[in-house]
């Protein structure tokens, strides 16, 4: 067999690999979408779910996803970037910054299911928190923390070394320099970043079982925290695994393709706005 | 002599961990003058400089013993604020390096940073900058746009404007037409006979013929010793040290 001849193989092969990638997702994407749609409804989206019979909808869900990724976000935003901050600016090469390093390689690798069962017993039990919003909020971030600090650090890394001297040369405290032209700089990948963390958040259901419950509470919308707080993902599980509604398949089907949409528009919504003010922070290019 | 010296380095040694980076270096630098330091790469002449702001403290491992008096005033010192020494001993480097913001912000952010709020005074401070740099004709017409977007040239102008509108007193340039092309060398070297008026210039280059055609006294360095300094012309018709002589005429180097 000749160069060319493998050549025209390879190049074949990497056709072939990106086509089965798509083709993956679009089965994906039929499937879940075309099953669930039909089942998308005003009353589907903001309804109040129903224990025994047909017809129930998924608002709570829907709003208590949100809700405990904005606090969750809360939790581990700050805490994150300024570890990674940290960890990228201030942190000087030594055993104890390896070490930090190696426990959030670790921490990031932990099984989400090892953080619920963590989460259970130091927020609902030790602390008294029970099944609620904020405890499964609080152990979501500690499932997002260890990935946020490592998206920050990378992020703030390849900001050019010779900003970061620029700025200090013109008599700026570290402070000024990381808040001025770091994270600006930094801003675009952090964003991308946080949206991921968001995205994985959205998604998750092993902790938030766990932790935040199978159970909505009587209000809508109940913006008290230490309700019990079931997501939307968590009631794709229940409604599967446990309920005893005779429309179970149906739910399951249109929450599916709803989780799909909302995880998508969300990337929309927090993609366009940053790049918008990318171009304002950096005066477009 | 009765003229306080700017600037005076006394028996300044630098150490990279247990390498010695620089030897006990004495050198006098007299307001409103411009010092060319020259020698042949890894001599150490870089590595002088940013002691003069100390730069050098964002390095580890590095350990730096005897005095940098800027004023009279020991910046090595226990009592001295590394924020208000770089506010007044300003650093134009290598490579241009504009913020990744507008030119206006570029130009901006020194005064922003230590204090200066009002939009007018900031519209006054940007044009008084960018026309000290010999900059203000070419961005006018495009202060707002990315500071990115201009040539390696400009970029460099547009560094030493964002260095002039915090008011230092003495100018570190490190290289700073080693990345240009030769008209914007020019420029930048033009720029550097009209800022000597009211600043002290400290300048690191490669480029011999720069340091004559630019500089009113010249440092020769070599391996980290301070070989000698002297009037410009002097260094470069008839230096006292024969190493100098043999760098300057290119026998090494």
């Amino acid at each position: 067999m000749n160069s060319r001849v493998t050549d025209k193989l390879a190049t074949v092969y990497f056709w072939v690999s990106g086509i089965a990638i798509i083709a993956l997702l679009a089965a994906f994407l039929i499937r879940i979408l075309g099953d669930g749609i039909p089942h998308l409804s005003w009353h589907f989206l903001f309804g109040r779910p129903e224990e025994i019979v047909a017809g129930g909808g998924v608002g709570p869900q829907l709003f208590n996803s949100f809700y405990i990724l904005f606090l969750s976000l809360l939790i581990s935003v700050p805490i994150g970037v300024g570890a990674g901050v940290y960890l990228a600016v201030y942190a000087q090469k030594s055993k104890f910054t390896d070490l930090v390093r190696i426990s959030v390689e670790v921490l990031s690798s932990v099984p989400s299911i090892v953080f619920g069962l963590f989460g259970f017993l130091l927020f609902a039990n030790l602390l008294g928190l029970k099944f609620s919003i904020l405890g499964g909020a609080a152990t979501l971030s500690l499932l997002n923390l260890p990935v946020l600090v490592r998206v920050t650090e990378e992020a703030i890394r390849t900001v050019p070394e010779s900003y970061w001297e620029a700025s200090l040369a013109l008599g700026s405290t570290k402070w000024q320099a990381i808040r001025k032209v770091l994270i600006p700089a930094a801003l675009p990948t952090l964003i991308t970043g946080i949206t991921l963390v968001a995205g994985r958040a959205l998604g998750e259901s092993a902790i938030l079982i766990y932790t935040a419950g199978l159970s909505v509470s009587r209000f809508f919308p109940d913006f008290n925290p230490l309700k019990m707080g079931e997501t939307l993902s968590v009631h794709l599980w229940y409604i599967q695994a446990e309920s005893l509604v005779p429309d179970a398949k149906n739910i399951a089907q249109g929450s599916a393709a709803l989780l799909l949409i909302v995880v998508l528009v969300f990337n929309l919504l927090v993609g366009i706005p940053s790049r918008i003010l990318q171009k304002r922070l950096t005066g477009g290019k | 002599m009765a003229i306080k010296p700017k600037i005076k380095a006394e028996k300044l040694n630098l150490f990279y961990g247990d390498h010695h980076a620089l030897h006990d270096i004495q050198l006098n630098i007299e307001t409103n003058t411009i010092a060319a330091l020259i020698g042949p790469s890894g001599c150490g002449k870089s590595t002088f400089l940013r002691t003069l702001n100390r730069m050098n403290d964002l390095i580890d491992n590095v350990r730096i013993t005897g005095d940098v008096l800027v004023d009279g005033h020991n910046i090595y010192g226990g009592d001295s604020d590394v924020v208000s020494l770089r506010k007044r001993v300003g650093m134009v480097f290598q490579r241009p390096n504009p913020f990744p913001m507008s030119v206006y912000d570029n130009i901006a952010y020194g005064p922003r940073i230590h204090g200066t709020k009002k939009k007018a005074k900031l519209d006054e401070i940007v044009e008084h900058s960018l026309t000290q740099a010999a900059l203000w004709d070419e961005v006018k017409d495009r202060l707002h746009k990315s500071a990115l977007g201009l040539s390696g040239g400009q970029q460099q102008r547009l560094c030493i404007a964002r260095l002039l509108a915090v008011e230092p007193d003495v100018l570190l340039m490190d290289e700073p037409t080693s990345a240009l092309d030769p008209i914007s060398t020019l420029k930048v070297e033009e720029l550097t006979q009209t800022l000597k008026q009211q600043y002290t210039i400290i300048i690191v280059t490669h480029n011999m013929q720069q340091a004559a055609r630019i500089s009113d006294i010249t440092s020769f360095f070599l391996n980290g010793y301070l070989v000698e300094t002297d009037k410009t012309d002097k260094i470069f018709t008839n230096p006292n040290d024969q190493r100098t002589e043999d760098y300057i005429t290119g026998r090494f180097g």
